[in-house]
């Protein structure tokens, strides 16, 4: 067994692998963040038999907490195994904030939150803001503080799916990326190493100004989205507001009176860009 | 690249849960591995409530904080469960006992202190099961095995209606009439067990003490291939250790009532695994050790640093062993031929 820690954000993870170089290519792509010496989680990407750990081999993805019939990754695949797991740890096991399911970019000292089902662009329009004046602040998890109502970065690697692959190698060419992951279970997929501000201040939370919910692939246009209604979509998009009880109400409660909420959509990264400045301009 | 697995079985766990202070010593590396084999032995709500008020590291204290909120919250959900079991039971006459971590909750004792919950666990009479089972459908629960021969086979065989499942809630019933499979070799006493049950203030019922422990001891020893074993023996050592402070003659009474249900094989064993790994104060003549004891506490212990099972062979060796007590051999091969030729089919 081989092992990387590291720190992301609030979160710190310890990644236990039998395959050296699944290790070796996280040190890869994780190279410029923390390495913690006491962590949060553990995840293990394991080979689901002996015989499997050298033909065909296939990773299972393990840890602290885990889903009992989670399907295995063939190997190439085994930086999204990671991804899978660590997103697992922090669903299952962590309460120490409100998690939302959401992008996040900060400017000025505060903070955009961006949340939406799957192929909403969430990820994506994080990912360029975060090379366009922002600082990126997570692709897949915005936290929010229960005391301060502050959002809590998270800005692991960008995991960009479908076409926003191509989208992004262009917007940012000299960026870091992961091998092309083909025909995963959810489509193709690209890490993209975030840019380096983003992880030098992974431990700068901002106070949220706005929250959107955007939608890709429609005619453009903004709309306003009621505190009433933002509540309900966001009690679906949080993993433990539940667990949270009390405290998890307030905090939400507390978040949509006081951050406006928009729904935006659009065709284009150029345009959604447009729309974000122009509702940000008028705050 | 650090080769994390330093140690190679869990007395670190319980050796912490046991004595929290030992804790308060642990190098970086131990503390990783003591969360991570607490998680996955189900006991990290457990270990949080024995070192919440103990000066920890910064990040230790975090974890500790988060496994307490989500404790109370599975607590918060198995108590609404039981009331939800409560309602929909109210017009049925029998006793509705309460078991396991349901029980100790409702009681709230030293055993549900972040112990985690999953699915509720009733008895009532085996006269009662059909009341019960109409009752349960009426208030929303369905059926969660679709197939024939299992549905059969928890009928005939087993000692509880196949799982329930709440349409609207997502969580399971388990409804036992006994404590062990009909089939399984020793054969408790569940009347007595029903007749003596003690009721709570909100109607339910629970085991009285050395029926508690029984079914505790029976379920582990009796009727499982150990998995959760350590999690399992900490609930017998908060019984044992809560209940024998009552009157003077407990441990006199718990071996007579084990006898009577032909578990004092299973509480015996029990009782000094739980003395041996957490200190657990028996009497000085229930202290026996033999080979075979060896082998239970290799795999109670089969967890190495980074979370993962060890020991595949003795592992199996006890599976083996688990349907080996539940029905007689020829039963099991005629189950097992059954399994296995459905498995070829999917």
């Amino acid at each position: 067994m081989h092992e990387i820690r590291i720190t992301i954000g609030h979160a710190s993870f310890r990644i236990c692998s039998a395959w050296p170089k699944v290790i070796e290519q996280l040190e890869t792509y994780y190279a410029a963040y923390p390495k913690p010496q006491i962590v949060d989680f553990t995840v293990r990407l394991e080979a689901i038999s002996l015989l499997r750990r050298y033909i065909r081999p296939s990773v299972m993805i393990d840890g602290d907490f885990m889903l009992p019939e989670a399907a295995p990754l063939p190997l190439e695949q085994a930086l999204l195994g990671a991804e899978m797991g660590m997103n697992l740890q922090m669903a299952l096991g962590w309460y120490r904030q409100l998690i939302l399911h959401a992008s996040s970019a900060e400017k000025d000292g505060r903070a955009l939150i961006m949340t939406g089902e799957s192929g909403s662009g969430k990820s994506t329009l994080s990912a360029l803001l975060g090379n366009r004046g922002w600082r990126f602040m997570g692709d897949e998890f915005a936290f929010i503080d229960l005391d301060s109502g502050f959002a809590v970065p998270y800005p692991r690697l960008i995991s960009l799916k479908n076409q926003a692959i191509a989208a992004m190698e262009q917007e940012c060419p000299n960026a870091r990326f992961g091998p092309l992951l083909k025909d995963t279970p959810k489509g193709d997929i690209r890490h993209m190493v975030p840019p380096i501000d983003a992880i030098r201040k992974m431990d700068h939370s901002a106070k949220p100004a706005m929250l959107l919910f955007p939608r890709f692939g429609f005619d453009a246009e903004i709309y306003d989205i009621l505190p009433s209604e933002a509540f309900m979509r966001l009690t679906h998009a949080s993993t433990n507001f539940v667990a949270l009880g009390e405290v998890g109400f307030n905090t939400l409660t507390r978040f949509v009176c006081e951050v406006p909420a928009y729904g935006i959509n659009y065709q284009s990264g150029d345009e959604a860009e447009d729309m974000i400045n122009k509702l940000w301009d008028k705050l | 690249m650090k080769k994390p697995i330093h140690h190679k079985d869990a007395w670190l766990l319980v050796d912490c849960l046991r004595e929290p202070d030992r804790a308060l010593r642990l190098n970086d590396d131990d503390w990783n591995a003591l969360i991570s084999m607490a998680r996955a032995e189900v006991l990290i709500g457990t270990l949080a409530h024995r070192l919440k008020d103990k000066k920890l590291p910064k990040d230790i204290e975090l974890n500790v904080k988060d496994a307490l909120v989500k404790a109370e919250y599975k607590m918060r959900t198995a108590m609404w469960e039981v009331d939800c079991a409560r309602r929909a039971l109210a017009s049925y006459d029998g006793p509705v006992v309460l078991m396991k971590g349901s029980a100790y909750g409702a009681m709230a004792i030293e055993a549900s202190k972040g112990r985690s919950i999953g699915d509720l666990d009733i008895m009532v009479s085996e006269g009662g099961l059909k009341q019960v089972e109409e009752l349960l459908i009426q208030a929303g629960w369905e059926w969660v095995k679709e197939d024939e021969y299992d549905d059969a086979y928890y009928r005939d065989h087993m000692h509880e209606l196949p799982p329930l499942i709440h349409k609207d809630r997502d969580r399971m019933i388990d409804v036992h009439h006994t404590i062990l499979p009909k089939t399984a070799r020793p054969n408790p006493d569940a009347k007595a067990m029903l007749a003596d049950a003690i009721q709570l203030e909100d109607g339910h019922y629970v085991f009285m003490p050395e029926d508690m422990i029984c079914h505790c001891a029976a379920h582990m020893m009796a009727d499982g291939d150990l998995a959760g074993g350590l999690r399992n023996l900490w609930d017998m050592h908060c019984l044992l250790t809560e209940f024998s402070t009552a009157a003077g003659d407990f441990w006199l009474r718990l071996k007579k009532r084990a006898e009577h249900h032909q578990l004092w094989d299973a509480v015996h064993l029990s009782a000094r695994h739980a003395n041996a790994l957490y200190g657990t104060k028996i009497p000085t003549d229930w202290m026996l050790w033999t080979f075979f004891d060896d082998w239970i506490q290799k795999r109670l212990l089969a967890r190495n640093s980074i979370g993962q099972q060890t020991r595949k062979f003795l592992r199996f060796g006890f599976y083996v062993r688990s349907h080996w007590l539940r029905m007689p051999p020829l039963m099991l091969a005629k189950h097992l031929f059954i399994k296995w030729k459905k498995g070829q089919k999917k």
